[in-house]
């Protein structure tokens, strides 16, 4: 047993809800008791979606218990292959049926003579995986399952695309601003001439899926989800697939020129070293940011850096090499891909630290003292209690970090957004510590003139303990209206009564 | 509406389909409302996930209560239960010392059979703090019926004899002390005298304090003395519940608490419609007189008055229909105040009916549609979200009470929606609160009026749907 009460990665059955709702007319039925099906609640209120989210239980409760879920789950999926006739429904175990040990592999098999639709069992276990680990698997099982059906059935496309092309894996649901770095991406491939053969998960077709060898290759843009299937993909059909993360000015350059290299492999002939010029010295503003006085004042400044794999190795990256910061130290909690962490940023910072434990999160940013944090939202909290300024950079984060507006972390617009967040990051802290040393916005002391500056009113012990229980942002106001109720009525006495027969009758 | 009316209410059962939160939601404001308590909540990175998540800022705020996350040792029983739970009681017990750590069973512990109610009374002993064992998980329970099993095993705890000494008679005596604030003993037996005589009460419910203090006060202009409240403040406040006390329900889901007071403790159940809306208000309060004998004074003009001052909400919605989904017990109370404010009701979703317990409730319910001249709703337990998705589209409701995962999606189709969820976390109980129930209630509506001459209530694109 472990004491926490807050975690990083989410259990691995959110891994396999994001991949399945992130296709078109996809399914999951979640093997799971009543209230597990909180993730169409995040997926409603974060993402905002208009759509229902095609997930739904079978519901484990007593019975299930009792006698196993015998005709349940069979019925749960034939019955939804006939209310929203999916392409594909992901029977999805969670911690429960983990413990149950029932053969849901037969349930799928049963399901699948009546169902039009495919049917097939997420393979993920709940004590071996996190959420990540799960929706890699889970994209790469479902990719598999389409090119081998479509193998079988002799449907396999043969042959490249005319042009260079291109399959982006690992664009999914929840993910950290991943629609418009899926944007910023397929704007970049058309700026080198790249067709976009195929984008998955997000909104992509399963019966896409066979298509995904007529690509010339596979950009895998984060490295917690798509790398399994783009190494199946280079398996089966010698693919090339490219991890680097186009994420800060150097990064994207090496992205872009790993594409050429690969294109030009397969018999293209392109040199993108003078649209990488353009691009860093006069479309991106980062690269003269960089060198102008505002980032000089940032040099040596110490920041620490803490998120998943992608962000927290990219932004370290790009605070120390593009900015001249000095990061303390760079942390993930993607323990399970700690030495791809390592290698990446050891060069980068003074130490790393890899742990999924808030606690000692907090413990080594509060030893620190660093000028700014970039983080999760957790770090963003333990910034507020330590008065130190955050950018959130990574998942686990709220519904403010899905913004509306356009806000890439990838490509060249992305270098742009991450240049301002870390400048806002740090000038915040600055002008908080010039307010500090000077005493404040303003030295005189406020005088208010509101209608209750000079109270005739007598508050009792009582009705002044009770107002005292108010919220603090609303005291002052049913304070006023309370004193105005009072004074229309000519009663001295605030009292608790006189207090709600206010707000009785004036919702004060 | 003339319409064929059905001579009493009809209740269905569906498939239990339905969205609503894991019964463990209830610490998130029971750790508030007990201040001495810490919850352990012994369960998987689900539970975890889902606690931090639908707590939102609070959990950011240093809460009282924690996971113990079970693993892979832990459910093949290589790791011995006691120990585990010994040790991290033990941390808690040092870095925050509360009066009492109430464990919460999920439904891991109750696949895996641990026997958390077999281990507590032994941890207790040895650690000498006290330890209260709630099963809220979600393969019996609904969402707020978690704190129903929470309240059941304090109910359990209460102490059965009013201690003799005179100052913890004073700690006990919590919301005495609160409406005696600052007075001299002579005044406090004055006041004593404005109380009828009449057998102890003790109400049960967890509210928030400001709504505590409220309905005391109500009862007190009648004359009627509350002794208790579970749960108070403090776990060390828990009331005196002797034999004999009389006890009363604030709230729609506390079935299970109710049936402990009655069989465990030997209380007399006063059945009473709930305090929610001035209706429910002045029900529960009548119902409460009448018992004790007491004939109620300046009721009808008290919710003659409240009503008065809802006039601008109420004119809003009548005439308007909902449809509520169901998906936190609270439904039948609601669906009866909205009735009595001129709405038509299409169907009550609910969790979970007792038929007992809300027998007063459902009465009223039957008499309002009765006086109102509306159509007696169909009442759905365990509902099937997709099949009621399906009638709100054939029905058209004007305002839908619902989940988060519905909301959004119905409100692209056009359809206005409320969030549920608030109406547990918001102040509705009392003459004082109804305010705050409308308030809700037109929220979305009040909104859509202003928004109305955009041409902007379809956002989704229609499908050609096989």
């Amino acid at each position: 047993m472990k004491l926490a009460y807050w975690m990083y990665a989410g259990p691995a059955h959110i891994g396999t809800l994001r991949i399945a709702s992130s296709f078109k007319n996809v399914h999951a039925i979640m093997h799971a008791p009543l209230g597990d099906d909180y993730f169409n609640v995040m997926r409603s209120m974060l993402e905002r979606e208009r759509d229902f989210t095609p997930v739904t239980a079978s519901v484990v409760d007593r019975n299930v218990l009792a006698r196993g879920s015998q005709e349940k789950v069979v019925d749960n999926i034939t019955r939804k292959d006939k209310e929203e006739t999916p392409d594909l429904i992901v029977l999805t175990p969670t911690c429960t049926s983990s413990i149950l040990q029932e053969d849901l592999q037969n349930f799928v098999e049963r399901a699948q003579l009546e169902a039009k639709g495919d049917v097939m069992l997420a393979d993920v276990n709940h004590y071996r995986v996190n959420e990540l680990q799960a929706a890699d698997r889970t994209l790469h099982q479902i990719v598999q399952f389409y090119i081998e059906k479509a193998r079988k059935k002799g449907e396999l496309p043969a042959g490249k695309t005319e042009k260079p092309s291109v399959n982006i894996i690992g664009i999914s649901t929840l993910g950290f601003h991943n629609q418009h770095d899926c944007t910023e991406l397929k704007r970049l491939m058309a700026d080198l001439g790249i067709e976009v053969n195929a984008v998955i998960p997000e909104g992509a077709s399963v019966h896409e899926l066979k298509n995904l060898p007529r690509a010339w290759f596979n950009l895998v843009p984060y490295r917690e989800l798509g790398v399994m299937a783009a190494r199946y993909l280079e398996a089966e059909f010698g693919m090339p697939y490219i991890d680097i993360t186009p994420m800060g000015v150097v990064e994207t350059a090496r992205c872009i020129r790993k594409i050429q290299q690969v294109v030009n492999d397969q018999g293209a002939d392109v040199d993108y070293e003078e649209f990488i010029n353009e691009q860093t010295l006069h479309v991106s503003q980062a690269a003269w940011f960089s060198r102008s006085i505002d980032c000089q004042n940032l040099t040596g400044k110490k920041a620490v850096v803490f998120g998943d794999n992608t962000h927290a190795a990219a932004i370290t990256k790009i605070l120390a090499r593009e900015m001249g910061i000095h990061v303390v130290w760079a942390g993930t909690y993607c323990k399970y891909d700690a030495d791809w962490f390592r290698e990446q940023v050891s060069e980068y910072c003074d130490e790393v630290i890899i742990t999924d434990d808030h606690g000692q999160i907090g413990d080594a940013i509060a030893r620190v003292e660093p000028a700014a944090i970039f983080g999760t939202q957790m770090e963003r909290h333990v910034g507020k209690r330590l008065d130190i300024p955050c950018g959130v950079i990574a998942a686990p984060i709220h519904i403010q970090n899905f913004p509306i507006g356009y806000k890439p972390f990838m490509g060249y617009e992305g270098t742009n957004q991450i240049a301002d967040l870390v400048y806002n990051s740090f000038t915040l802290g600055m002008e908080d510590h010039l307010l500090e040393i000077f005493g404040g916005h303003d030295t005189k002391e406020v005088i208010t003139k509101g209608i209750s500056a000079e109270s005739d009113l007598n508050w009792t012990k009582d009705g002044l303990a009770e107002l005292n229980k108010i919220p603090g942002f609303v005291r002052g106001k049913v304070k006023r209206n309370t004193e105005k109720f009072a004074r229309e009525r000519g009663i001295k006495d605030i009292t608790v009564e006189v207090l709600y027969a206010a707000k009785e009758a004036v919702g004060a | 509406m003339t319409l064929a009316q059905p001579e009493a209410l009809n209740f269905e059962c569906e498939t239990g389909n339905y969205h609503t939160f894991c019964p463990i939601s209830c610490v998130a404001w029971l750790y508030q409302k007990i201040e001495d308590s810490f919850f352990l909540v012994i369960g998987t990175k689900t539970c975890g996930y889902f606690l931090q998540n639908a707590m939102g800022v609070m959990i950011f705020a240093e809460p009282r209560y924690a996971m113990a996350e079970l693993e892979e040792g832990d459910i093949s029983a290589q790791l011995n239960d006691y120990e585990e739970l010994k040790r991290l009681c033990l941390q808690i017990k040092r870095d925050r010392n509360p009066s009492v750590i109430v464990w919460i069973g999920t439904c891991t512990t109750e696949i895996i059979k641990m026997d958390l109610e077999g281990l507590a009374p032994k941890l207790e002993s040895e650690i000498g703090i006290p330890i209260v064992v709630a099963r809220a998980n979600g393969l019996d329970y609904a969402f707020t019926q978690g704190e129903d099993t929470v309240l059941a095993a304090m109910a359990t705890r209460c102490p059965d004899k009013t201690p003799v000494v005179e100052a913890d008679k004073n700690e006990r005596n919590a919301i005495q002390k609160l409406l005696n604030f600052g007075k001299k003993k002579e005044e406090v037996a004055q006041e004593e005298s404005e109380y009828v005589d009449h057998p102890p009460l003790v109400l049960f419910g967890s509210l928030p304090d400001p709504v505590v203090t409220q309905l005391t006060l109500e009862l007190k202009k009648q004359g009627i003395k509350v002794s208790g409240w579970l749960p108070a403040k403090r776990f060390t406040e828990l009331p005196v519940i002797e034999e004999g006390y009389y006890v009363a329900g604030v709230n729609p889901f506390l079935s299970r608490t109710a049936t402990t007071l009655m069989r465990r403790r030997k209380c007399k159940l006063i059945g009473a419609p709930f305090p929610i809306g001035p209706d429910g208000t002045r029900a529960w309060i009548e119902k409460i007189c009448s018992v004790f004998g007491i004939t109620p004074k300046g009721l009808e003009e008290r919710e003659a008055q409240i009503w008065e001052g809802l006039e601008e909400y109420v004119k809003l919605i009548r005439g308007k229909s909902v449809f509520f989904m169901g998906d936190n017990l609270l439904e039948v109370s609601l669906a009866r105040f909205l009735v009595r404010c001129g709405m038509t009701v299409h169907e009550i979703g609910i969790p979970y009916m007792d038929k007992r317990y809300q027998a007063a409730e459902l009465a009223l319910l039957e008499k309002s549609c009765k006086e109102m001249g509306v159509p007696m709703p169909k009442i759905v337990e365990k509902p099937d979200n997709y099949n009621q998705v399906q009638r709100i589209y054939e029905s058209q409701p004007d305002l839908v009470i619902t989940g988060m995962a519905h909301a959004n999606p119905l409100e692209a189709r056009g359809i206005n929606t409320k969030w549920s969820v608030e109406f547990t976390f918001a102040q509705i109980h009392g003459f004082t609160n109804a305010r705050d129930i409308l308030e809700l209630v037109t929220r979305p509506l009040r909104r859509n009026n202003s928004l109305k001459d955009l041409g902007w209530d379809k956002l989704v694109k229609e499908e050609a749907k096989i």
